[in-house]
């Protein structure tokens, strides 16, 4: 009797540990899937970036090769296509989003055009170059009917479309409903009292804009649009499909160094390029998140 | 007052319709043109709706559609078998792990796919050499691809619901983990895993960086094949995907706003 009593704490006391345990066996092949999967494809990246060529050793030639003249180019365009595309998406997805807002709540209107949003904003890749293609590529419709109707020829300066201006053309094509998603919430957020309170208080709609709600939305609108910054320069199917000769923007030198793996000394300067797209998206992500938090104080 | 809300309410109507317009035209231009142009050439669509004929004309067209289907399947699948027990379990048993699994899951967010290929490529040389260079070992990466949107899916329809009181009940009843998993936890989540599910179809159907570098194959990659010698078809089968991926996710807005009503 003495002896089960002795014991019984024991058990007692070893069980918890023991179920803690068997607890976290429960997670291992998501954890197991997780770092095969992705984690160890990160650290491929991040380590490839510091190897020599051979494989071995510790080096800083392929971050210092990310300063050679045309990578730094294809940053540059990365940066400006991704500036340009989120600064008209957040422009135009801003606008539409209040134009959505002021309708009914729970209407029709507002349940279309976030439906469409969520199926557009998605709408990447290859079918939207091929999209483009058909709208304003040679042949294209707008292109064909714009010289018939009008005389006029869109590419007379040259065919812009599998450059700079056409990439910004097209990105804002999925930019536009992603900003609506993302900053509709922020707008909704506005209270009608706010602005009954500045008219009470002799305020025009000028200032209402400018002191109360302009101030209010500023770090929304701003966290929304690196969102769409940081979307555009991960963006990489619907440049492949456009762009097949030269590589005018970072993800596609990235593509330009897997294929070419002949070329010595690309496979690792790949990874470096790789590297710095990571940082530099990184760096956006966090700062959004920053700007959410401060929005969340008044917006919720 | 009143009259000062009603101007403002039609000043706003007006601004509103202009918006719409505008930016529907912007929106609607591309789709008319992909169907002007896929209509140029007849028996384009006759072709795209009779099978065995596509199968026999377009080989690499149809081999895509089929590894596309299956990628998106067998994904869906992997995602929730990974995903859901995790998440409940992780919930009920292990809370502190709940911020690290929240951060492995939004992580791919901040990975570029191409930055991904470029990672995957050694993995993958381990992947062809253990189960060889099938175009569904592909589920394995769109599952991480896949997991932010997922995550969010699943986590949204477990905090709607408390899973603690639902689970002590059934322990409490004589309930195994697994009945409690599989017969109390995931019929109460049922949308939150549809909507899931939706998402990671409409993603991968739509995925071309990983097949493409990793050289196999899938929709987005033989659209692309076939860009480079029927212009026509590869728009008439771009605007069909297209299409699909509105089906779907207009689907998935419903199941979302069903719930939402209920709540």
């Amino acid at each position: 009797m003495a002896e089960i009593a002795e014991a019984a704490p024991q058990r007692v006391a070893a069980r918890p540990r023991l179920r803690g345990a068997a607890s976290l066996l429960g997670t291992v092949p998501f954890f197991a899937y997780v770092t095969i999967f992705l984690i160890i494809p990160t650290l491929v990246v991040a380590i490839g970036a510091f190897t020599g060529d051979g494989g071995h050793g510790f080096t800083l030639d392929n971050v210092r090769a990310l300063a050679d003249e045309y990578i730094i180019a294809a940053f540059g365009r990365s940066v400006l296509l991704s500036a340009l595309s989120a600064l008209f998406g957040a422009v135009f997805g801003g606008l539409l989003a209040y134009a959505v807002s002021t309708a009914k709540p729970g209407g029709l209107l507002r349940r279309v055009v976030t439906a469409l949003s969520g199926v557009l904003a998605q709408f990447g890749g290859v079918t939207l170059a091929f999209a483009f293609l058909a709208t304003i590529g040679l042949s294209g419709f707008v292109t064909v009917w714009l010289q018939d109707h009008t005389g006029f020829y869109i590419f007379e300066n040259g065919v812009w479309l599998f450059e700079l201006p056409g990439l910004v053309l097209i990105y804002t094509y999925f930019q536009i409903p992603l900003m609506v998603i993302v900053f509709l919430p922020a707008l909704d957020g506005i209270r009608p009292q706010w602005r009954e309170a500045t008219e009470n208080l002799g305020g025009t709609t000028w200032q209402y804009w400018t002191r109360v709600a302009g101030p209010l939305l500023a770090p929304a609108f701003l966290g929304s649009a690196l969102l769409l910054f940081a979307n555009a320069f991960s963006a990489y199917a619907t440049a492949a499909a456009l762009v097949s000769q030269g590589s005018p923007i970072i993800p596609l030198q990235i593509r330009g160094a897997l294929t070419s793996e002949v070329v010595l000394g690309q496979a690792n300067l790949g990874k470096a390029m790789a590297l710095g797209m990571v940082v530099v998206v990184a760096i956006v992500m966090t700062l959004y998140s920053l700007l959410q938090k401060r929005t969340s104080k008044w917006l919720g | 007052m009143a009259g000062v809300i009603a101007r403002r309410a039609g000043k706003q109507r007006a601004f509103r319709w202009v918006v719409l317009i505008l930016l529907g035209v912007f929106f609607a231009l591309p789709m008319a043109a992909m169907v002007e142009f896929s209509t140029r050439t007849p028996g384009t669509w006759s072709l795209l709706a009779d099978w065995s004929r596509l199968n026999e004309t377009y080989p690499a067209l149809a081999e895509g559609i089929i590894a596309s289907l299956e990628q998106a399947a067998l994904t869906a699948l992997l995602m929730l078998v990974l995903l859901v027990p995790t998440a409940i379990w992780v919930r009920l048993r292990l809370p502190r792990l709940r911020r690290l699994v929240e951060f492995l899951c939004l992580l791919p967010l901040t990975i570029p796919a191409i930055v991904l290929v470029v990672g995957l490529a050694p993995v993958y040389a381990w992947v062809n050499y253990f189960v060889g260079g099938n175009s569904l070992t592909l589920v394995f990466a769109y599952t991480i691809l896949v997991l932010p949107y997922a995550y969010r899916a699943i986590d949204a329809g477990l905090s709607a619901i408390d899973v603690n009181t639902l689970a002590e009940a059934a322990r409490g009843l004589g309930a195994g983990w697994f009945t409690v998993m599989w017969r109390v936890v995931l019929p109460n989540i049922r949308s939150a895993v549809l909507s899931a599910a939706f998402l990671t179809v409409a993603l991968v159907l739509g995925e071309f960086t990983i097949a493409s570098l990793l050289h196999r194959t899938n929709l987005q990659v033989a659209i692309e094949f076939l860009g480079k010698s029927s212009a026509t078809m590869s728009v008439a089968v771009s605007l069909t995907a297209l299409l699909l991926a509105f089906v779907l996710l207009l689907l998935l807005s419903l199941v979302g706003s069903t719930r939402r009503v209920k709540k």
